[in-house]
C-alpha cells in the first residue's frame, strides 16, 4: 500500500506472536530499547489458535515487571489486528512511536551512557 | 512435585543489593514443572535485576545457572570450580535445594528465591493443587486414593464431620470435602464395604509432628 510509517519502527518477523518470549521483551530493554511492541492477530483469529492469547499473557507479565524495576510498563503493548489492515498498522506505529517520544529515552539506555 | 512460588521481585532486591556478583542459580526439576524456578525464570529474574540495577545506577554483574537438580551432591558439584567469583548466590530451588546448597558452599551466602508452598499436582497449567503432605504411613488403599491427612481440614479420619455441606468443606466453600470425595470414590469402585473396616490408630510418629525425620537403606547403602 506505500504507507508510511516511523523510521523509528524495527520490525522483527515472527511466523505468530506465539513465538514471542518475554525475555525477548526483557532483553530488548536490558540493550537500551525504548520500547517494545507486539502486533498479532484479532482475538479469536489466531492463524495458529491460541499463539496471540500467550503474546499478550506474555507483555501483561512484561508489562508487571517493567513496572517494578523502574523502566516503565507504558513502553510494551500488545496490538492486535488483522494482516489485511494496513493503515491500522501505519496508525499503531505512529501511536506507539509518539507514546514512546513522549516517555522519552528508556533509562536503562541513560544509565548505560552515563556509564559509558 | 513440590509446588513453589515466585517471590515478590523486591523481596529479592533487598536480599542482594549489598552485593556485586551474584548468581542466579535454577533448578530443572520441580519449580521448572510450576514455572517458578526453572531455566526460564532465571532468565527472567536475571534480567529483571539487571534492569533494576542498572537503572539504580549500581554496577552488579548477575549470571545464570541451571543445575538439572539440587539435592544431590553430584548435581550442586557441579559448580564447584565456577561459584567463586560471586559474593551470593539466589538459588530458585524448593527450600530442599537452598538448603542442601547452604551446606556445601558454606563460604557462600544463599538466598530463597521461591517459596516453597506442598507437595501437589498440576490441575490445569497456572493451577497447582495440594495432594500430599508426607505424613510417613500411606493410608490412601483404604480411602480410595484420596488423602484425608492432606485434603481434610483437619485431617479427621474416620469419615466427614459435621461440617460437610453438598460435598464442599466448611471452610471454604470452594475446597471439596476429601470424606465425601472418599465415599463417592468407593462407591463407584463397589467398595463400601470398606467404610465399615476398622484400621488401627494412624502412627502419627512418622508425620513431621514427630521430629524431622529421615529415611535409612540399609540395603542400598554400600
Amino acid at each position: 500500500m506505500r504507507l508510511s510509517y516511523p523510521s523509528s519502527i524495527k520490525i522483527i518477523r515472527v511466523p505468530c506472536t506465539g513465538k514471542v518470549d518475554i525475555l525477548h521483551i526483557l532483553r530488548a530493554f536490558e540493550k537500551g530499547a525504548d520500547g517494545v511492541y507486539a502486533v498479532g492477530c484479532m482475538e479469536g483469529d489466531c492463524h495458529f489458535n491460541s499463539g496471540n492469547f500467550r503474546a499478550r499473557k506474555r507483555v501483561e507479565q512484561a508489562k508487571k515487571l517493567l513496572e517494578t524495576v523502574g523502566v516503565g510498563g507504558e513502553r510494551v503493548q500488545m496490538f492486535n489486528l488483522s494482516s489485511a489492515e494496513g493503515p491500522r498498522f501505519a496508525e499503531y506505529a505512529r501511536e506507539m512511536d509518539q507514546r514512546i517520544r513522549d516517555l522519552g529515552p528508556s533509562p536503562i539506555k541513560l544509565a548505560m551512557k552515563k556509564a559509558a | 512435585m513440590i509446588v513453589a512460588d515466585k517471590k515478590p521481585i523486591e523481596e529479592i532486591i533487598q536480599q542482594v543489593e549489598a552485593y556485586r556478583n551474584v548468581l542466579i542459580l535454577g533448578c530443572n526439576e520441580c519449580v521448572t514443572v510450576c514455572e517458578a524456578g526453572g531455566k526460564k525464570e532465571v532468565g527472567i529474574l536475571a534480567s529483571a535485576l539487571r534492569m533494576y540495577f542498572i537503572n539504580n545506577g549500581k554496577d552488579m554483574r548477575i549470571d545464570e545457572i541451571t543445575l538439572e537438580r539440587q539435592c544431590d551432591h553430584e548435581y550442586l558439584e557441579e559448580i564447584r570450580d565456577r561459584i567463586d567469583p560471586y559474593d551470593a548466590v539466589v538459588s530458585l530451588a524448593c527450600g530442599v535445594g537452598v538448603q542442601f546448597m547452604a551446606e556445601k558452599y558454606l563460604s557462600k551466602p544463599v538466598y530463597p528465591g521461591v517459596n516453597t508452598c506442598f507437595l501437589g499436582v498440576t490441575e490445569k497449567r497456572g493451577l497447582w493443587t495440594e495432594r500430599c503432605q508426607a505424613c510417613g504411613q500411606c493410608i490412601l488403599a483404604n480411602t480410595a486414593g484420596i488423602c484425608p491427612v492432606s485434603r481434610c481440614a483437619k485431617r479427621i479420619l474416620n469419615g466427614p464431620c459435621g461440617g460437610s455441606s453438598k460435598g464442599k468443606c466448611e471452610i471454604n466453600k470452594d475446597l471439596d470435602c476429601a470424606w465425601q470425595l472418599i465415599v463417592d470414590r468407593l462407591k463407584a469402585l463397589g467398595r463400601m464395604d470398606d467404610y465399615e473396616k476398622l484400621f488401627s490408630i494412624k502412627d502419627w510418629s512418622t508425620d513431621r509432628a514427630g521430629g524431622p525425620r529421615k529415611v535409612v537403606r540399609e540395603d542400598v547403602q554400600i
